[in-house]
C-alpha cells in the first residue's frame, strides 16, 4: 500500500469525529433525560450535520459505511484502503 | 443489526515504535475490565434490563466496541514494524511464538479472556452496580496504563478513553435512580 | 467535597525497602459528586469536546493529576 491520504483527508475525518462525538454524548444522555427538549434538537441538528459532513466526506474519499449506507462507485470502493487502524 | 463506519470514534496516533507499551496496552483489549468484557458485558444484559434502561446498556455497548477498535489500532501500530528481536527484547516473545504479530484477547500477562470476567445478574440492580464497577476499574487500568507510558500521542488517547468511563459510570448511576423511582412516574426538569 | 483528587500520608515504617512516597494521592472524578446530571450544563465546542473526551466540562476529569508533585500540607 503505497497511496498516501493527504491532509484534507485528516481534516475532514476530524471535523466528523468531533460533530459524531456530541453525538454519541448527546444520545446517552438523553437515555436518561428523555424530556430534555433543548438537548434532542441539538440532537437533532448534530445529526444533520453529521450527515452533511459525510456526504461531502465520501464524494472527496469514497464510502464510509458498509451494507447500503453508503453509496458504492465502479469499481467497487467499498472495501478499499486505508482501513481506521491503518491511517 | 450492524453497520460498519470506516472511522475511529477518536483520531489515534502513536510517536514511536514501542512493542513494550502495547504489551501493556493488550491489557484493555483482553483483560478482565477491558473494552471487549465491557462491550460484551452490556450487549449481553441488555436483554433482560428493564425497558427504561435497555437502549442506555444499548448505546454505551456499541461504542465499546468502538474503543476496543481504537485500543486495537494502537496495539496494531506499535508493533507493525517491529522486528522479531524487538518484539522479544519487549517480553513479547512468548507472544510471537504462537501469533506472530496477530492481534489476540488476552491480558497484559498473556492470559486469555473469558467469560467469567462477565456477570448477568439478571437483577436490574446487581448488574447496574457491576457495570458502575467495570467502568471504575476500566478507569482505574487506563490511570495505570497513562503511568508507565511516555508515549505523548498514546496518552492522548489514552485520557479520552479513561474520560469515557467516568461519563459511562454517571450514565450507570443515573440509570439507577431512574429504577429506584416509581414507575409510570413522570420525571419533570 | 469536590476535588479532582485526593491525597493522604501513609505510615511510613524504618525499615521501608523503597525510597518513601510521602503523600499518595487517587482520583475522585466529578461523576462521584453529581449524582443526576442536571440539564443545561455548560458545553465545549464539538471539537473540544472530542479532545477532551465529554461535552460537558464540569464532567472533565485530568489525569495525571495536575497538581502532582505540588506540595500540600
Amino acid at each position: 500500500m503505497t497511496k498516501q491520504m493527504p491532509p484534507e483527508y485528516y481534516q475532514c475525518l476530524e471535523e466528523i469525529q468531533a460533530i459524531d462525538f456530541v453525538i454519541v454524548e448527546l444520545n446517552l444522555y438523553l437515555n436518561t433525560h428523555p424530556n430534555d427538549l433543548e438537548a434532542i434538537k441539538q440532537f437533532n441538528e448534530c445529526s444533520k450535520k453529521s450527515m452533511q459532513l459525510k456526504v461531502e466526506f465520501e464524494k472527496k474519499f469514497g464510502p464510509l459505511m458498509n451494507f447500503g449506507r453508503s453509496y458504492a462507485n465502479y469499481p467497487w470502493d467499498l472495501d478499499d484502503t486505508p482501513w481506521p487502524w491503518q491511517v | 443489526m450492524f453497520y460498519y463506519e470506516k472511522k475511529l470514534q477518536y483520531p489515534v496516533r502513536v510517536s514511536t515504535c514501542n512493542p513494550m507499551l502495547a504489551k501493556f496496552l493488550i491489557e484493555q483489549y483482553g483483560g478482565a475490565d477491558g473494552e471487549l468484557a465491557a462491550a460484551l458485558r452490556y450487549m449481553n444484559q441488555r436483554y433482560t434490563i428493564p425497558d427504561k434502561v435497555i437502549g442506555l446498556l444499548n448505546d454505551i455497548a456499541m461504542e465499546e466496541f468502538s474503543h476496543l477498535e481504537m485500543i486495537a489500532t494502537m496495539v496494531y501500530k506499535l508493533t507493525k514494524d517491529a522486528t522479531p528481536e524487538m518484539m522479544k527484547a519487549a517480553g513479547l516473545g512468548d507472544h510471537y511464538a504462537d501469533h506472530d504479530k496477530a492481534l489476540y484477547y488476552h491480558n497484559a500477562a498473556g492470559v486469555p479472556w473469558t467469560a467469567t470476567y462477565i456477570q448477568a445478574k439478571g437483577d436490574p440492580i446487581a448488574d447496574l452496580y457491576e457495570d458502575i464497577a467495570a467502568e471504575e476499574k476500566a478507569r482505574a487500568t487506563y490511570q495505570w496504563l497513562i503511568d508507565m507510558s511516555d508515549d505523548p500521542d498514546i496518552n492522548d488517547s489514552l485520557r479520552f478513553l479513561r474520560e469515557r468511563e467516568v461519563v459511562h459510570s454517571l450514565r450507570f448511576r443515573e440509570a439507577v435512580e431512574i429504577l429506584k423511582e416509581d414507575q409510570g412516574k413522570k420525571k419533570f426538569y | 467535597m469536590f476535588s479532582q483528587f485526593k491525597y493522604w500520608k501513609p505510615f511510613i515504617g524504618p525499615f521501608d525497602p523503597c525510597k518513601p512516597i510521602k503523600v499518595k494521592s487517587y482520583s475522585t472524578p466529578p461523576h462521584l459528586y453529581i449524582g443526576f446530571q442536571p440539564p443545561g450544563m455548560k458545553q465545549f465546542s464539538p471539537k473540544d469536546a472530542l479532545m477532551h473526551g465529554t461535552l460537558w466540562p464540569q464532567l472533565y476529569s485530568p489525569y495525571p493529576d495536575p497538581n502532582k508533585g505540588v506540595k500540600k500540607d
